[in-house]
This record gives structure tokens, sequence and C-alpha cells, in this order.
């Protein structure tokens, strides 16, 4: 193996320069001569059946090019997938229905009706305000418990609202209560949230010479060039993927946006179609994180050992399945935290709604069940009067432990208590109030969060890497760039191994014809999935170099390494070959110098849903996040005056990337717990926009103290762990567990604003 | 309502065309091949059109075209042509305080309009000078950093030793 020369290194981004000086062309910012504008024209209603959509009047009006219902729509029912090349089935892959259909169920407010594609937008615009449609409106039902009951009102064509059940099961629930000498039981209810990326929804396709629709659109799965196929009823070849740099993601472009509209319109119009949706559109018509509803019971000995949890989680699906049954299965196997407990029940139920569906968002089910082990964890050191620390020190997994729900044994280095001792550490000594009404609180939790795909979806990676006669480098992989600089990694890999500065490596990416795939920008997978596979590749090219250069310097190639463009005896740096020279004489001698590299993450089968035992991920980041807080008793308004984000990130492949997401994951979380609430009113969104919808300014955020742990034994290159998502755990609860701390006040229906503190505060002025 | 021809200068390139009347700012730039100067709301709430419009800093998405009649803009691709826009540049790439990268164009500008008002702000100020431009990808940090950096050099080089 090399040292690492460029790995572990804060190197700027390949992309920051074109980010910087606004050359970057987003997907908004891509234009084609003769293209048409498209608009989505969408249900006003969350509950009704369709009964007619006339479009004869909006096809009428001059500059409109096309006018699409669910009737032009080749196949427009399939299946939800994300990305995977096999199907799980067992109810995993949902009902992907492109536009609602007449005498069919509308389910939510938003839900696509009908398409336009016109000369200009406002001819779009006005296009879609000409459609005619009919409803025959209907009850609906909103609430997830009320949806579960015998009789209620169905949100679809299926007999029942429950998507999925799961279970998990450990050593006997009756008796680990028997023996607690303390239980608390408590009950959270968590919002449906907005991934708020600054950049709406946006993409543009086309038809070129060989019939092939191109879509350039950004979007965190490339490989739904093959779901956008099915609906146009084409072979998978026909359509191609050109993913663009994305301006922000976090899971809500995981889900196929605007693709199958622009593809369904030019399609039928044969000319480039742009599809970009307004922020009002975007916060009605993407996905959301699923709403939940928490029953947790948790017993312990009075010496703090806890022996019993049980839990039922309710998970809001919305109204449309999409990823809700991977999400689920994230919440039931994240259930019991990072902690040893001998007796555990965990059932979890997601329900069909009718408000706005719910799928993929940053953290997938394991955030939400970690708000809820997190607060009764914390309760429960209250009851017993316990440091909540040593509360942690007492339950935590160590390496070498099982996961009390699925008994799945994690062999890599498990940082706990370290993670929670150094976070509670760098809080630092406590912020002394000099106001009466100011109140000073800590709060601290835990958690695992896993890194890369379920395990039974058997995922895999491919990274294309070539040293050109020049000695540059060409790194080609399907990688979508979120901003997390996921493109840029594979360069610092290739770099690191080949010997070939930055500046000299390209990375092309995200062409789902030219560039091998790599699968899906989600799940914390890249830098394990891809950056395993960049390196596999680098590697192979990297032997190649090595042996020819030793048969011409005449010594052992495991004598030699490549820095700065030079093939190098160790420890005689005089003697050396230049890559270039290096380079030519592979090539004269026909040896390849490039590499095409599949990394596969471990294979499992799928588990018994009733009972989930065994792998069911390849790995988990561990980590822990400690917050200061000042809250006004006066008015309710909470300040996070301090966060701690500690974790151990394995090996930190770019420092300045690892840090980015462990502030910005730091920060979203101050949202999730103080102000983000997509409110739905009978399933009508009640933050229609930015003004409403609340995500925190740089005046709301401290300053993120961020301590990695380098503990060098993750399953990624070089012995990186995933952080992405991991990053935006803990923070929830910590902040929830520092407002208690301050001033008595447990929050159990997120987000903890203003009102609900002070109606806490003051409940016996409420009551009177 | 009508079309009328305007005329204005962006990054110091003439312009003349045609806006709507009540055709936004924003829309007219990113029409005219501005696309550095992005949308994210179209309402005011996220900052990332903002623009320099003769010295002023703004959100060119509720600005109208018209307004901009006979005035000076100056969007992200401007900032190479200025030494501190140079510099800016610079410290965010080099900070790490681009991630997607959305927000980017229009908290450098931000950026640049505050700091020509207050050449040695503290980090307090930075964070409420851009509490207008919304990023939701860095937690702000490297951000209030890469700007903090760029005005404690610019007054080191003007002599200030409290720096």
């Amino acid at each position: 193996m090399s040292e690492f020369k460029v790995v572990g290194k804060a190197i700027p981004r390949h992309d920051a320069w074109a980010k910087v000086r606004g050359e970057l062309k987003y997907a908004d910012d891509f234009t084609l001569p003769g293209m048409l504008y498209a608009k989505v024209c969408r249900s006003k209603y969350p509950a009704a059946k369709l009964i007619s959509v006339d479009i004869s009047k909006a096809k009428l009006l001059k500059g409109v090019k096309a006018v699409l219902t669910a009737r032009g729509v080749p196949r427009n029912e399939t299946v939800t997938k994300f990305g995977q090349s096999t199907d799980v089935k067992g109810g995993f892959e949902g009902l992907y229905r492109v536009l609602a259909e007449e005498g069919k169920k509308i389910r939510f407010v938003g839900e696509p009706i009908a398409l336009v594609a016109a000369e200009t937008e406002e001819i779009a615009e006005r296009a879609c305000d000409l459609i005619e449609i009919k409803y025959e409106l209907l009850p609906g039902v909103f609430d997830p418990e009320e949806a579960m009951k015998p009789n209620a009102y169905l949100v679809g064509e299926e007999d029942s609202n429950i998507v999925n059940e799961f279970g998990c099961f450990t050593g006997d629930i009756e008796k680990g209560f028997a023996e607690s000498e303390v239980i608390v039981e408590d009950r959270f209810e968590i919002p449906f949230l907005d991934h708020a990326y600054l950049e709406p929804e946006a993409g543009i396709s086309w038809l070129d010479d060989y019939g092939t629709i191109n879509i350039r659109v950004s979007s965190q799965v490339i490989e739904h060039f093959r779901d956008v196929a099915e609906v146009l009823n084409l072979s998978h070849n026909k359509i191609r993927y050109i993913g663009t740099m994305i301006g922000g993601g976090f899971g809500g472009k995981e889900d196929i946006t605007v693709e199958s509209f622009i593809a369904l319109l030019t399609l039928k119009t044969k000319r480039p179609v742009r599809l970009v949706y307004t922020r009002e559109e975007s916060l009605m018509a993407h996905s959301k994180k699923h709403a939940f509803i928490e029953k947790y019971k948790i017993g312990a000995k009075k010496s703090g050992k806890i022996v019993a949890l049980e839990v039922h989680y309710i998970g809001n699906a919305g109204a449309y399945t999409y990823l809700t049954p991977w999400v689920g299965l994230y919440a039931t196997v994240s259930a019991a935290g990072p902690y040893k407990i001998p007796n555990v029940k965990i059932k979890t139920q997601m329900v069909l709604t009718n408000n706005v569906f719910a799928s993929a968002f940053r953290g997938f089910g394991a955030n939400q069940a970690n708000i809820g082990y997190e607060s009764i964890i914390d309760e429960l050191s209250r009851k017993l009067n316990m440091d909540p620390l040593e509360i942690r020190r007492i339950n935590c997994m160590h390496t070498g432990d099982a996961l009390s729900t699925t008994e799945q044994v994690i062999k890599t280095y498990v940082a706990l208590p370290e993670a929670a001792e150094k976070a509670w550490a760098g809080v630092g000594e406590p912020t002394v109030s000099k106001d009466k009404n100011i109140k000073i609180g800590r709060g601290i939790a835990i958690g695992q969060m896993s890194y890369g795909r379920m395990t039974f979806l058997r995922d895999s990676s491919r990274c294309y890497v070539k040293l050109e006669t020049d000695g540059s480098l060409i790194v080609r992989s399907g990688i979508p760039d979120l901003g997390g600089g996921q493109a840029s990694l594979l360069s610092q890999i290739a770099s690191n191994e080949l010997g070939v500065p930055m500046e000299k490596v390209k990375v092309y990416n995200t062409d789902s014809m030219l560039t091998p795939l790599a699968g899906t920008t989600t799940a914390t997978r890249q830098t394990y999935m891809s950056g395993n596979a960049a390196l596999k590749a680098a590697r192979e090219v990297r032997n190649r170099i090595l042996n020819k250069a030793a048969e011409v310097l005449n010594v052992n190639p495991d004598k030699l390494d490549i820095v700065s463009e030079k093939v190098i005896v160790k420890y005689d740096e005089s003697e050396y070959l230049p890559l270039t020279e290096a380079i030519q004489a592979c090539n004269a001698a026909g040896i390849e110098l490039y590499s095409e590299a599949q990394f596969n993450a471990p294979f499992t089968g799928i588990p018994d849903l009733t009972n989930i035992k065994g792998m069911t991920f390849p790995d988990f980041t561990f980590g822990a996040q400690a917050v200061e807080v000042a809250v006004d008793i006066e008015t309710g308004q909470v300040k996070v005056l301090k966060i701690v984000s500690c974790y151990d990130i394995g090996k930190a492949l770019n420092p300045a990337c690892v840090e980015g997401q462990m502030e910005g994951g730091s920060i979203q979380g101050i949202g999730y717990a103080l102000s983000e609430d997509y409110a739905l009113q009978k399933g009508i969104p009640q933050t229609p926009s930015l003004a409403e919808y609340l995500i925190p300014t740089a005046v709301d955020s401290p300053e993120v103290k961020t301590i990695m742990i380098e503990s060098g034994g993750g399953l990624g290159p070089y012995g990186a762990k995933g952080i992405g998502e991991p990053s935006f755990n803990n923070i929830v609860p910590a902040i929830l567990n520092a407002i208690y701390d301050a001033t008595g006040v447990r929050i159990r229906q997120l987000p903890a604003t203003a009102e609900k503190i002070i109606r806490d505060l003051k409940k016996d002025f409420f009551k009177k | 309502m009508g079309e009328y021809k305007i005329q204005l200068t962006v990054n110091d390139k003439k312009i003349i065309a045609t806006a709507k009347a009540e055709e936004s700012l924003l829309k007219f730039l990113r029409r005219n091949g501005f696309t550095e100067v992005k949308c994210g709301c179209e309402k005011g709430d996220c900052g990332t059109c903002t623009v320099i419009m003769n010295g002023k800093t703004i959100k060119s998405c509720i600005s109208l075209a018209m307004q901009a009649n006979g005035k000076e803009i100056l969007t992200a691709k401007g900032l190479e042509k200025i030494e501190i826009g140079r510099k800016l540049q610079k410290s965010f790439v080099q900070h790490g305080a681009v991630q997607c990268g959305f927000c980017t164009a229009g908290m450098l500008m931000v950026a640049k309009g505050y700091i020509d008002k207050n050449p040695e702000p503290d980090k307090a100020e930075i964070r409420k000078a851009i509490s207008g431009n919304l990023c939701r990808c860095t937690g702000y940090k490297k951000i209030v950093e890469a700007i903090y950096d760029v005005a404690a050099e610019n007054h080191r080089l003007e002599g200030d030793i409290n720096v």
C-alpha cells in the first residue's frame, strides 16, 4: 500500500472553483434551442375520486405543444425503486404512479394529474389552468392511528392502509420488565420534515440522433434511467441520464422528481423539454421525512443497568409507499440504539395517510429511533438521579458486542463510551447566565448509524481509472455529487495511489451510458462503496506500472512506490523512473493502463421481517453529540450555544469534507429540534414556502466543534467509515435533553417551539 | 403589461434588452445568460439570487428588471475583476465553505457588499450580515470563517495592528 500523500489532507474540491466563479451549470442553468417548457397540473384535494380530466381547452391554447394525462403514459403504473439491480419483493417495491388515473383515487394535495409542454413558461401555466378536472371528494384519513383502525378510509386501492410491519425480539420482554426496579414509559411525536435543499428540482430532456432520450437532471440516483424507460415502455438502453452537480439532496432527490414528466413530453413532442419546480411546488410535491409516533417503555435496575425495552413505532408514510418499507426497517433495527439490553421487543407499523408521501431523508428512519431512545434514556437517568453520561457508560455497546435488536455483531471499533466522553468534555466550562430568566442546560445523545445499504439489497459500485500518455489521470464513475465532495474523493484516492497530483486528475461522473454505474449517492454509501471501487481500480493500474518499472529499474516491485509523478525506489529516492516513462514502457509492451473495478458489499438474504435477525447492514458509524442551550423562561425561546460533534470516522480521507458533514449535519439538526415542521391540516400543507418552513440561518447556528476519532477500523478505503447521515444523528435528542436540563420541560412533540416550552413552563397559568 | 427596452451594466458589460414590466431582475438576468444568479425561492427568503446594484446588496428575485435600468449590477462572475472578490472566492475554496454550491454565488455577493460597508467585522456581525442567505449544507461555520479571514487580512494590509 502506498503511504498517505493526498488522502487524509484537507484538499479543496475540484468543483469548488467552478462554483465560486459562478461557472458551474446546475440543472436549471442549461438550455437547448427549440426547448419547450413543462408544467405539472396537480390535485387541489387530498382525497378524491378522479372523475374526469378534460384537456380540450388547454390543447387549443396557442403555443401549447402537448398536454398529457395518464391515458397518454405508456406504462403509468410501475414500482418505486432506488437504483437496486435486484428486486426484493415482499412489499418492498411500492406503487409508482406517474399521473393520477380517472376512476381511481387522488391521494394527496399536489398529486400530479396532467402535464403540459408549451413554447413559454407562461403559456404552460395558463394551459394548466384551462385543464378541467372533475373530482368526487372523499373524506380521507390523515392521522396514522386513525388509518390503522379496521374500518378506516382506505387511502389507496389496497384493502389496508398498513404498508409494512416489522418486528424484532430478543430475550423475554415480560421477564425483563418483571425484573426491572424502575420503569419509564413515554410517547413521542415527530413531524414530517422537508429537505429544503436550496436548489429546487430541475431537469431537461432531449432526443438525440439515434432516438435515445437524454435527461440532464439533478438526481441522487442516475440508475433511475431504468425506471423512466419502464414508464415509457422503452428498453433500458434507450434512456440516458446525465447527472448534474446537485444543489443539495439529503434524500429528497433520491426518488424520481421531474424525469418521467420531461421524458414523456420529449417522447411526445420530439423536442427538448425543461421542467423546473418553483419552491412552493417543491415543498408541496416532493417527498418528506416520515412523521413518527413512538411508544417507549424501558425498565432498569437501580444500578442503572437497562434490562428491558419495548418500542412501538407508527410511521406516517403519507400517500404512496415510495421508500417507506426501507425507512421502517432502518427504524426497527436502530430502535434500541447502541445499548446492550437483554430483553427487547420492537414493533413497527408503516401506514398510508392522505398527506404528501414520505420517503428518503438523511438518516432514513434511524433518526426517529434515535430521538426516541435518547429521550427515554435521558428520562430514565433523571428518574434514577444518575448522570446522563454515566447511564450511557453503563449500558453502551463495545467492540464485538451485538446490536440488541438484530443481534448483528459489530466487528469494527465501537467508539463508545469514548465518543460520548469526548463530546461531553468538549462542551467545556458551563456558560454562566447573567439574566435570571435565561436558564442554561446541557444534553448529550449517542447513537449508531449504518453506512452502506441494507445487505440484502446486494449493493455494488464500479469505477474506471486510466493513466493517459502524458501522465494525467482520468476517473470515470456514475457517482452523483450532492455537494459532499463525493466525486472529488475518488480523484483523491486515485491520485494517492498513482502519484499523480490532484490538478492532473479529471473526474467524469454521472453519465449512465458512459460512466460505470456507481450506485446511488444515498445511505452514506459512496465513500465506502465507490471509494473502495476507485481504490481497487487504481491499485490494478498501479501494480502494472510498478511491475513494468521494476523491470526497467531492475529491482523488486515491492521496493517501489509512486510519488509526485515518479516511480521511486523506496528509501533511495535518487533512483527513480519518471511516471511518463513508465507509462511509455507499458504502452510499448501493450500493458493496459486502465481498469474498471467493481466493489461488492456483503450480500445477505432477506431477513424474516417479523423478527429481524443477523446482518442487515455492512457496518455502523458510532458517535455522540453534546450541546449547551440557553432557554428564556419568559418567552420559551431556545438558543443553542454550543455543539460538540464527535464521531469515529475510521479515517478522515478529506478532513475538510468530514468536518463539513459534521458541521452541516449538526445545524440541520437544530432545525429538526427547534423549528422545522412540515405541518398539514387535513392534508393541506401549512408551510407552503421558506417563509413558513423555517430552516436555521447563520444567527441561529453556533460554531460546531468537531472531534474526529480515527480508529482506522472502517470498511471503506484506508479504514474509513461513512459520516453523511451519522452526523445528523444524536443532535436532535441532545438538544431536547439540554432543554430538559435547563427547564425541566420534556419535549414529546417536536419541534421544541417557544410556544410549547412556555405552555409547559406556565401550565398552572394555562390551567386557570 | 408591455415590454420595455432597458439598458444596464452587468459586470462591466453593457446590456440593452427588453424586459417585461412585471419581470423580476432575477428572471431578466438568467434569461440573458447570467445563470450564476440562482433561483431558490423567488420571494426573498433564501438569498441565492443576491447581486449588488450600484453598491447596494439586493435580492434580485424581489427587484424588478425595470428598476435596474441605467444601473450597474455585479454578480459572482464579476468578482474576479475585483481584488476583494478574488480573495473571497479563494477563501471560500480554501476553507471548504463550498459544498453543493447553490448558495455560494449569493453568499459571495452578500459578503462582498458587507465587507465594503464594514471592513472590520467580527464573526457575530458576519453571521448577522449573511442571515438573509440560507445554506443547508455547511452549517455556516466555514462560510463565516472564509469571510472573516478576508476581512482580517484586509485590515492587516491596511496596517491595523489590532488584528
